[in-house]
């Protein structure tokens, strides 16, 4: 569908080197878009799942006041930042979870024969607008934490979120983008991905206070989930961090993001370089 | 009626065996239960710390065995609403299941129930154990205990295999039903207690999710094996699972005979 604008293109425009990006995402956009009704429902769905998520955080704190050094409204000022950047994340590169099934049935070849990066392709092959809704609630949790919380209105506090939420999508999409380089391994072990992919994002709405060491080297450092909400969280309330994570670290999240794309990236070109296709 | 007991018998075989073949999916899924499962044990039992030793009837023991054995049935039991047959109702190839001499609706949730039989020793064991080593669960004292416990793990198999089939089978009226599967993996995990136990909802949402066959999937097996449901209690749950299964064989029977009717398959 997209090739043949690609062929259609005139020399002169196929110059221009996002112009076949461009072409298939519109196209992705006008086809989830011709389906109203199904849409529609997709919208509801994903978007439930995000209230239920945010339900599954707020029943704890029925029966206490704070969890983690954390009280309700703080809590939801973690989830949002954490939610807001996860969601934000799967609209992009959500579908590079779907990379086993174009493995087993052989089509991510054609994306090895295109003169374009295979990663690049595989991100734009798709936007799933469904997941915006799921981003309304994590934003919507964001407003009323940043109201309720005795947040400083001062532009550190500004600084420390925008680069929070930043790196919380950037950190999130990394994931993605790991998990995608390791199925060229794992196909039908895809499952162990999940633990990082959306274990951390069951992670970075969390209080770290509460993981035990071996969980916090894990998710506060190797998937670096703590930096997306948690630590900048924080930061911003002058609050310190458990042994092992101090607040500081806020400042840091933008190296944090740094690390999980390095990571990601090594994890792809792994992937990529050892893959041999699947016949066909 | 002998026969149609084997044919049965060599269908739950079918899902044993195809359960066994993808090795490094089992790994796959209990390195993915263990790892949420220590996120579970972080933030719920400090919950518990956090109000007092006991939420709910859960102390941090059991709370820990909540955990574990819930995370150990993941394997068996479907909380994602997605099966093969969704896909061939969808495709029409269901026209070639309705040709063989035996139902549907056995053969597609027997095949079901003997994946999950098996999914319990490589994911549902391991998790148990990691759990039990690292951090402490509470089981049964008794021999009957474990009798009903086992009984009840069996029962959350079928019931989860009947439910779902009936997400694949409204696929007759429906045709797409990945709204409905991603509705059903929202509140199956929600109101089978995935991460929260259903005892910690407030009132009107333990309402909700006990006039619904997902607690039945997870929650009661586990309220069984860990004690914190016990006696005539314990076999009352167990009671509901059997209404439930029977329930929503009774319903799936109905609705393979309605969409057999509506089924409209096209081309050749």
């Amino acid at each position: 569908m997209a090739d043949t604008g690609v062929a259609a293109a005139p020399p002169a425009v196929r110059r221009d080197r996002w112009r076949p990006y461009r072409a298939v995402i519109g196209s992705r956009i006008r086809s989830q878009r011709a389906y109203r009704a199904s849409f529609r429902m997709d919208l509801f769905s994903t978007g439930v799942i995000g209230l239920v998520e945010l339900a599954e955080v707020l029943v704890l704190y029925r029966t206490v006041d704070a969890l983690g050094g954390l009280d309700v409204h703080q809590i939801l000022l973690v989830f949002g930042l954490a939610d807001l950047g996860f969601s934000l994340a799967s609209v992009v590169v959500g579908h590079v979870d779907e990379l086993p099934k174009f493995i087993r049935s052989g089509t991510l070849d054609v994306f090895f024969l295109r003169p374009q990066p295979v990663l690049l392709q595989l991100i734009t092959s798709e936007l799933s607008l469904r997941r915006v809704s799921r981003a309304l609630v994590g934003l919507a949790a964001f407003c009323v934490g940043l109201v309720t919380a005795d947040v400083p209105a001062t532009p550190r506090t500004a600084a420390l979120l925008t680069m929070a939420l930043v790196s919380a999508t950037a950190i999130s999409a990394a994931q993605y983008v790991t998990a995608g380089g390791l199925q060229f391994f794992l196909i039908e072990g895809r499952e162990m991905t999940n633990s990082f992919v959306y274990g951390g994002r069951y992670a970075a709405t969390q209080p770290a206070a509460v993981w035990s060491a071996p969980v916090r080297a894990v998710f506060g450092y190797v998937f670096p989930m703590a930096f997306c909400g948690y630590l900048p969280v924080l930061a911003v309330l002058g609050m310190p961090g458990p042994p092992g994570l101090p607040a500081w670290l806020a400042w840091c999240t933008p190296l944090a993001a740094l690390w999980a794309w390095a990571a990601a990236m090594l994890c792809w070109r792994w992937g990529t370089r050892s893959y041999q296709g699947a016949g066909g | 009626m002998r026969g149609r007991g084997r044919v049965w018998w060599r269908l739950v075989v079918a899902g044993v065996h195809e359960a066994a073949a993808y090795r490094l999916a089992l790994l796959g899924g209990l390195v993915a239960n263990v790892t949420f499962g220590f996120l579970k044990y972080g933030i719920l039992t400090a919950t518990v710390a956090a109000s007092g030793g006991v939420v709910a009837g859960y102390d941090a023991q059991v709370m820990s065995t909540y955990i574990w054995l819930s995370q150990g049935m993941l394997g068996s039991v479907n909380l994602f609403g997605r099966t093969d047959l969704s896909d061939r109702v969808k495709n029409g190839d269901v026209a070639v299941d309705f040709l063989r001499p035996l139902s549907v609706q056995a053969a597609a949730c027997l095949h079901d129930i003997g994946r999950g039989l098996f999914a319990l020793l490589p994911r549902g064991l391991p998790s148990v154990a990691i759990g039990a080593l690292l951090v402490g669960i509470a089981l049964p004292s008794s021999a009957a205990g474990y009798l009903l416990g086992a009984v009840s793990v069996l029962l959350a198999i079928a019931v989860s295999a009947t439910t779902v089939y009936l997400v694949a089978v409204s696929g007759f009226w429906l045709v797409e039903t990945r709204g409905l599967q991603v509705l059903y993996m929202v509140t199956s995990g929600f109101f089978a207690g995935l991460f929260v136990p259903v005892g910690l909802l407030p009132g009107w949402l333990q309402v909700a999710a006990y006039s619904t066959p997902f607690p039945a999937m997870m929650m009661y097996p586990v309220d069984v094996l860990s004690g914190r449901v016990a006696g005539w209690a314990a076999a009352g749950l167990v009671a509901a699972q059997l209404g439930w299964l029977l329930a929503t064989v009774a319903v799936g029977a109905a609705m393979t005979v309605g969409g057999r009717r509506r089924l409209e398959v096209q081309g050749g």
